[in-house]
């Protein structure tokens, strides 16, 4: 790498990647060169990426011009700060997924491997591209590529019919967001005709513009990330698609639109209204709420995990919010703890929800289910795999150690600092949202204890099961590499600190470095150690010690004999695994708790039934209310358009005749 | 660290280990008095405990290793739990490493922990006791966090040191927050450390068992770690209240020498405390476990109002 600037680095991953996607093309059908050879060498490419990323955080951005594109309109690349931090993720995560997906993709119906290969390398680099572009025309063209290359992988099992809904859905909903997002550049260029960024930095927009193009950002980024109420395109993609693009789209591209709405509101604006944040907090909050009183009562475990995305982003625009109202009063070391938190959580959730996506794919290629209530104690057959996505579960439900709280402990944090805010209103509200946090943290347990006892945990609820084998060796080392991430980043939370610091000093002026190096790597510590701090290390070691010093004790003081027997039957005659709590059972106190967020059919048995069953369905509320009253108003217009269409040449000549008249008319007016 | 801060640190913890069986025993003794029962004494968890680890672990066959695991973490995070809460003095080296939200977070790691493991058997009640605990874990610690914020909202802080320190030393005034804090705090102990009218410790019947629904598998040294385990959590949860509502007595680092005075304070604190724990429970029902959530929905409601009435009255 001779004086290589870090761009290059980046595009030249690119570069690479797009031709493994053309080796792939060329090598269609064959299966071991396309998994064995190129998925290895498109991951060794992510580290590449992450390493150049690593490099270029702190220090000026750097830019670039491609000669691509229309004449006259080259594309602007630009890799600052932010950027490289995103990018970071992409390559760290992305790295362990292409492991994964090289023992993952098998042979058989759908689309060839060869052509998965070209979409899923397409897919990477148009998210990297989303990050590098600086100018509109690029950013929407990586955008567009980017939603199509995933919606090819959601389909690539194209013959099952729910796949092909699932597919559409995810495609109208992200070309809706897409004009969102066209429309807030429109309004952003400000009539200048110019859509670098550049130039809509140096734009001063009218309020009213402002939080026009905020609003639409808001919108089209939503879309993406899946913000209430645009949401419901996650939880039918994420099952759809093969578990590394679910792993992909819910570790990476979702942070793609955090990426933007971050980009949007500190970058290229800079009126600050303190109701923007104000409704991302609010929006936020309505989301994770939603979305993890939903993952709780979930059967079909990629259903679940897409339910538990939904919590996060949720999170994250709460926590985007936050910072939005602390930056509208120009308090930047507040700003700044928000946004740690924000971009902290958006690297914990990208490692931890990567590895439950893999985790469910070994799942569904070792037993064929992904229904919960037909799995069940798979930790005897599959240890590896259990004892990773136990990683996994405890940082998704935010328990310390692991990377999870790291987060959730500094947005907390954040919350609790705000009676510095001049607005007496906002002070009473915000710490009264720490509490609704901690409510969707604590709902976050119970839905991935339940995710984890009745997948890995009890009795197996189908003989198949016994038969299930551990996950395959690349399959391991990509679930290890997430799995090494989520407790490094619990632990050791100070290092990733450090780089953030760079990125909020470059967005809004002040970063938590200062304190962090001055306490010590040891600890955490926002502002000062009387005032919060927590040691995830001696936390650990604290626990740790504790359980070895009671182990040791018990075995020198008493005696180590254990006896193996049945499990109590409690005096019945004999104990099936269907005597366990179901999927359905675990969620029942939630769905009763929560009942008016759901849109619940029961079917429940007569006496006389013969054979009777039990069946409930949840529906969501949104799509009965929202979605399905639009695509009637749709339909209902589409059906008058259709009138105008009566098939016949001469109506046809008639219609053109009355325009030309109109026209005509208009013209000598 | 300092060598005085060292011994505080140990003291706390050793105090936490021998004296929780006796808080647990003496809570239980006055439950019998109070029922007109003679009861066993205040030793008798010692004895159980002593018993239990001489007989051996009956492990169902099909258990895997988070089952045998399970026991020795919950009983780790218990301690480390009673190390960093400040029971005697403020001078804990180890209690910046978790502050008031890792401190529920321990709780939390604790209890998915034997929620697992009651899982792992895959017994109806097994599942059935994670459930109800998972259920009523996730309303209580949104709860108890909440009453963990008022307080730090007031000192500013949310170490527990630096809040008890602060608490302390304040002048004497009743803080309505405080109020309401401490009255969701009491609730919130109640459905944790599976007392009354939330669960029954002394009861095996299916409808209402919750703890002993979850640990309905272990025997032996297990069953006495899980014990014991919970005499921890319950004399944590009365030190945090006492330290919140009640933080006189607690020795500080420019003081050393109120250690000797802080023992007995706290042995004081702690009996009337337990006899009121004992008092409420017997003058209490069992609720049905749907009425559960509601309880702990009031509380959880109670400790936001208690957020909120600082707010209105800076108080």
């Amino acid at each position: 790498m001779l004086n290589w600037l870090s761009i290059d680095v980046v595009l030249l991953v690119i570069t690479i990647w797009l031709g493994i996607g053309v080796a792939g093309v060329i090598a269609l059908r064959q299966f071991g060169f396309v998994a064995r050879v190129l998925f290895p060498l498109g991951g060794m490419c992510c580290l590449a990426l992450a390493w150049a990323a690593l490099q270029m955080i702190g220090s000026t951005p750097e830019t670039a011009v491609l000669p691509l594109g229309l004449p006259q309109l080259p594309f602007h690349l630009r890799l600052d700060s932010l950027a490289a931090f995103f990018l970071l993720v992409i390559g760290a995560v992305g790295a362990g997924i292409s492991i994964f997906a090289a023992g993952y993709f098998r042979k058989g119906a759908g689309t060839p491997p060869g052509l998965l290969c070209l979409e899923y390398h397409v897919f990477l680099a148009s998210m990297v591209l989303v990050i590098l572009a600086d100018d509109a025309y690029a950013f929407m063209v990586a955008w567009e590529t980017m939603a199509l290359s995933s919606f090819f992988l959601v389909t690539a099992n194209h013959k099952l019919p729910e796949v092909q809904e699932a597919g559409f859905l995810y495609l109208l909903i992200a070309h809706v967001g897409a004009i969102g997002i066209l429309l807030c550049f429109g309004v952003l260029q400000a009539n200048s005709g110019d859509y670098t960024f550049a130039n809509m930095r140096i734009q001063s927009l009218s309020p009213f513009w402002a939080s026009t193009a905020f609003i639409l950002a808001l919108f089209g980024f939503g879309a993406k990330a899946g913000m209430l109420p645009l949401h419901v395109w996650l939880p039918e993609a994420h099952p759809a698609a093969p578990s590394p693009v679910s792993a992909l789209m819910s570790g990476i591209m979702l942070k793609t639109a955090i990426y933007g709405l971050l980009r949007i509101s500190f970058d290229l604006l800079h009126v600050n209204v303190w109701w923007w944040g104000g409704l991302l907090l609010a929006l936020g909050l309505a989301t994770a709420l939603f979305g993890v009183v939903f993952a709780t009562v979930q059967t079909d475990m990629k259903r679940l995990l897409a339910y538990s995305s939904i919590e996060n982003i949720g999170l994250l625009l709460a926590g985007i919010g936050l910072a939005l109202i602390f930056h509208a009063y120009n308090m930047s070391a507040l700003t700044a703890l928000a946004l740690t938190a924000v971009l902290y959580h958006v690297v914990s959730h990208a490692f931890f929800k990567s590895l439950l996506f893999l985790g469910t794919g070994a799942v569904l290629h070792a037993t064929g289910e992904r229904n919960l209530g037909r799995l069940g104690g798979l930790i005897r057959y599959m240890p590896w795999v259990a004892w990773l996505m136990l990683i996994g579960v405890f940082a998704s439900s935010g328990l310390p150690p692991f990377s999870g709280f790291v987060s959730e402990w500094l947005l907390l944090q954040s919350f609790l600092f705000t009676p510095g805010l001049p607005d007496s209103f906002l002070n009473m509200f915000i710490p009264i949202v720490a509490a609704v946090i901690a409510l969707v943290a604590a709902l976050a347990g119970y839905a991935m204890v339940k995710f984890f006892g009745v997948i890995f945990l009890g009795q197996p609820r189908e003989e198949k099961l016994k038969e299930a084998h551990d996950a395959g060796l690349w399959e391991k080392i990509g679930m290890l590499w997430l799995a090494a991430w989520c407790i490094a980043l619990g632990l050791f939370p100070n290092f990733l600190i450090r780089l953030i610091d760079s990125v909020t000093v470059s967005l809004v002026g002040a970063g938590l470095g200062r304190h962090t190096t001055e306490s010590s790597w040891l600890f955490l510590a926002p502002s000062s150690i009387e005032r919060a701090s927590f040691a995830p290390l001696l936390f650990l070691l604290g626990v740790t010690i504790g359980c070895l010093v009671a182990f040791a004790l018990v075995r020198i003081l008493y005696h180590g004999r254990l006896r193996r027997t049945p499990p109590w039957d409690c005096g019945h005659p004999w104990q099936t695994a269907r005597m366990q709590d179901t999927a359905e059972g675990f969620g029942q106190p939630i769905r009763q708790i929560f009942e008016p967020f759901f849109r619940m059919k029961r079917h429940l048995p007569t006496p006389m039934d013969r054979n009777p069953s039990y069946k409930v369905e949840v529906g969501d509320h949104f799509w009965h209310w929202l979605y399905l009253p639009i695509a009637r108003l749709i339909e209902f217009l589409a059906g008058l358009v259709g009138r105008l269409q009566q098939g016949r040449i001469s109506i046809y000549l008639l219609y053109s005749f009355l325009t030309l008249l109109f026209m005509l008319f208009l013209v000598q007016r | 660290m300092s060598i005085s801060g060292f011994l505080s640190q140990l003291l706390a913890i050793v105090m936490a280990l021998f004296l929780a069986p006796l808080l647990m025993g003496w809570v239980n003794q006055w439950r019998c008095w109070l029922q007109n029962r003679s009861g066993p004494g205040v030793l008798q968890p010692y004895r159980m405990l002593h018993k239990l680890f001489h007989k051996e672990s009956v492990v169902a066959e099909h258990a895997s290793s988070l089952f045998r695991m399970a026991p020795y973490i919950v009983f780790g995070c218990m301690v480390l739990a009673c190390a960093i809460i400040p029971t005697l003095s403020t001078d804990l080296p180890l209690s910046p490493a978790a502050d008031a939200i890792a401190l529920v977070g321990l709780f939390a790691v604790a209890r998915v922990f034997i929620s697992l493991a009651a899982m792992d058997i895959g017994t109806a009640f097994g599942t059935l006791g994670a459930r109800r605990e998972m259920l009523i874990g996730f309303l209580a610690e949104p709860a108890l966090l909440s009453v963990l914020f008022t307080a730090s909202l007031i000192s500013n802080s949310t170490a527990l040191t630096s809040i008890v320190e602060y608490l302390a030393h304040k002048e004497f005034a009743i803080y309505p927050s405080l109020a309401f804090a401490g009255i969701a705090f009491t609730m919130v102990s109640f459905a944790e450390n599976a007392r009354v009218p939330v669960d029954n410790p002394a009861t095996h019947l299916e409808l209402t068992m919750i703890h002993e629904a979850l640990i309905l598998e272990y025997s032996g040294r297990h069953l006495a770690l899980i014990e014991w385990a919970s005499a921890l959590k319950l004399f944590a949860y009365s030190c945090m209240g006492l330290a919140l509502f009640f933080p006189w007595g607690i020795a500080e680092a420019e003081a050393p020498l109120a250690l000797i005075f802080a023992i007995p304070a706290l042995v004081f604190k702690l009996a009337i405390g337990g006899f009121l724990l004992a008092l409420i429970e017997t003058l209490s029902a069992k609720m049905r476990i749907f009425r559960v959530p509601e309880f702990l929905a009031s509380a959880f409601l109670l400790a936001v109002i208690g957020m909120l009435v600082h707010f209105l009255l800076g108080a």
